[in-house]
């Protein structure tokens, strides 16, 4: 990105002061280095979000920022619907709710050693991954419904889970205000096979050892300690979600020719949230967010499952489970007041900090679990979110490391059978369908997760607490 | 930017850098070959067509008022198809007269062993979409988003 466009507001926060036709102006958080290795592009799409009707205070990028479809990618925008704001499908993304969880086991790395390679083979059997697999679940009609309404409740409901992982999702595992009647058939049918599938791409399930500790207080609130293992998981609302994407971008790219709207960039089409529309639209975005928590949920019952074979007492507690693509309506403090607003996540972790009600109890005083996914092969981090974070960027942080390079170009530099190869002389097990989709996520074609965190931790975005270091990884 | 070219005799397709993503184009002499094109470009993302035997049939049908629109929902409802058909497509017949777009893609079943896929395509995208002439050619393209 072009420094000499942004104004400097401290080491870690730079300004592009509104102008044209801007309302207001973009907040771009992380250090000089990282944004020099921005695309220009992410300054040209936070602009134009700051010009869309009813955005309050700023267009904020996040220090993992990349060039998205309209909105970009690490993009946070608040809307006023007292203030004609709007609600917009580019402005969450095609995997509505992808997100990442995380699952405690109580066991150490000593005690996965000897079943290493036996465990990565039974998950990547039973965990249904990449293009051409499908779920055992299949939903009709009617299910599908429910499911839509449910989230990951719904699944529990089915067997698929405890009651107490509730309590460590976001919403209660269940989205209020999800319409399944917004839903096309289309999105349903495409979803009917999918329950309880990983995806490909950036999607994977992953073994880790808690690799370091940066806050023992609150590391110990959140029950990790260094040389623990965990799982993660990160996948969205797989085919619905995308199929929700397509039919409402085009909707409101239509719709916004019909009316004859300019936009700079037709994916920045999008709908006034108090317009039919828009309330269609809210209405299967949520029901996207259940899809995803639903799906989530199953796989977290298949990885227990798998693990409960090898280990047949062991209990998998949910540490936490973030979606990082929504547009959720929440209470932040604004002039003074308190106002609803519609806050657009793209490629953004919420992360309240302290003391907020959103988070459960027995984790009030630590702030809300941010979950950051590395690409295949480096680290994971867990933060928290801060007071600070609040007044930032409407308590929001970061996601993941965000793309450095394009898969047509990975595919030049990397072979997948090397990868894998070299990464198991690392102690880190592959299993992917795909050598070449392995190459395509090769670690080095995302940009350094560990930079990316530090990043949002010296911006007090959010809190590092722990990192975490794969063994082994599941890739669609 | 050209990445990956396929030479024929009336119509080839190639792939284009995205960041995230990836973008997929074909050029035609018409706009039905220039829609073939990109349909092969759109599987290569996942696999290579070549790979992919033209054994079986789904029809598809499209309306909309501009060629944009026409190819944004063409390459949505393929990508519909290899989802819910569950699979790979290496063969296209069209005819487009706008508004409508009535087309067959041939292809088989999906064979994780024989067709080792990629990744998986979750939509056509609005960026970089064009389906029109330029220099006495038919192009279509767009990024789609994996």
């Amino acid at each position: 990105m072009e420094m000499s466009l942004l104004e400097k507001i401290s080491e870690s926060c730079w300004q592009i002061p509104a102008h044209g036709t801007m309302r207001v102006p973009v907040i771009i958080y992380g250090s000089e280095k990282i944004i020099q290795q921005m695309d220009q592009k992410v300054a040209e799409q936070a602009s134009n979000v700051a010009s869309l009707p009813g955005i309050v205070k700023a267009s904020f990028v996040m220090p993992d920022a990349h060039w998205g479809y309209g909105f970009p990618i690490g993009g946070v925008a608040a809307f006023d619907p007292d203030q004609d704001g709007v609600i917009s499908a580019g402005g969450v993304g095609f995997d509505i709710s992808c997100g990442v969880r995380t699952l405690l086991t109580g066991l150490q790395e000593k005690d996965i050693e000897p079943i290493k390679n036996k465990l990565a083979d039974l998950l990547f059997k039973e965990i249904p991954a990449g293009v051409g697999s499908h779920g055992k679940i299949h939903l009709d009609k009617n299910e599908m419904d429910k499911m839509l309404v449910g989230g990951a409740k719904w699944a529990i409901e089915q067997g698929y889970g405890e009651e107490e992982d509730l309590q460590r999702i976001e919403e209660g595992g269940c989205m209020p205000g999800a319409d399944p009647q917004a839903v096309s058939n289309l999105a349903k049918e495409r979803q009917a096979k999918e329950m309880g599938t990983l995806g490909s791409g950036n999607h994977y399930a992953e073994v880790q050892v808690v690799g370091k500790i940066f806050d023992e207080a609150i590391a110990k609130l959140l029950s990790i300690h260094e040389g623990d293992i965990v799982v993660s998981i990160h996948c969205g609302s797989r085919g619905l979600g995308h199929q929700i994407g397509t039919d409402y971008l085009k909707e409101m790219v239509v719709c916004a020719q019909k009316l004859k709207i300019e936009l700079p960039e037709r994916e920045l089409a999008c709908a006034p949230i108090q317009s039919d529309l828009g309330k269609r639209y809210l209405g299967a975005m949520r029901a996207g967010i259940n899809c995803a928590l639903a799906n989530r949920q199953i796989l977290t019952h298949l990885i227990r499952k798998v693990f409960s074979n090898f280990f047949p007492n062991i209990s998998m507690p949910l540490l936490y489970d973030v979606s990082h693509n929504t547009c959720k309506v929440e209470e932040h403090s604004i002039n003074g007041g308190s106002k609803k607003l519609f806050v657009h996540r793209k490629g953004a972790t919420r992360a309240f900090g302290p003391g907020h009600r959103e988070i459960p109890e027995d984790l009030k005083e630590a702030g809300q679990p941010v979950l950051i996914g590395g690409s295949m092969g480096t680290h994971s981090y867990i933060l928290v979110g801060t007071t600070q974070s609040e007044r930032l960027a409407f308590s929001s942080a970061v996601h993941g490391a965000g793309r450095a390079m394009s898969r047509s170009k990975a595919l030049k530099e990397w072979k997948g059978k090397e990868i894998i190869k070299s990464l198991e002389a690392k102690g880190i097990l592959i299993r992917a369908v795909s050598e070449r989709g392995v190459a395509e996520e090769a670690p080095l074609a995302y940009k350094d997760v560990s930079d990316v965190v530090e990043a949002a931790h010296k911006a007090e975005l959010a809190k590092l607490i722990a990192r975490l270091d794969p063994l082994i990884c599941i890739k669609g | 930017m050209n990445i990956d070219k396929q030479p024929t005799t009336s119509y080839r397709w190639e792939t284009f850098s995205h960041m995230a993503d990836i973008g997929i184009r074909g050029f035609g002499n018409s706009p039905e070959e220039a829609l073939i094109a990109v349909s092969l470009a759109l599987i290569s993302v996942i696999t290579d067509p070549q790979k992919v035997s033209p054994t079986s049939s789904v029809s598809i049908t499209c309306q909309d008022d501009s060629y944009d629109l026409l190819l944004y929902d063409w390459l949505n409802c393929l990508i519909f198809k290899i989802a819910t058909e569950n699979m790979l497509f290496s063969a296209f017949e069209v005819e487009l007269r706008l508004p409508f777009l009535r087309g067959t893609a041939w292809g088989e079943i999906i064979d994780r062993e024989k067709h080792t896929p990629a990744v998986e395509v979750k939509g056509a995208t609005f960026t970089e979409l064009f389906f029109g002439q330029n220099d006495n050619q038919w192009i279509a393209q767009c990024v789609v988003d994996v």
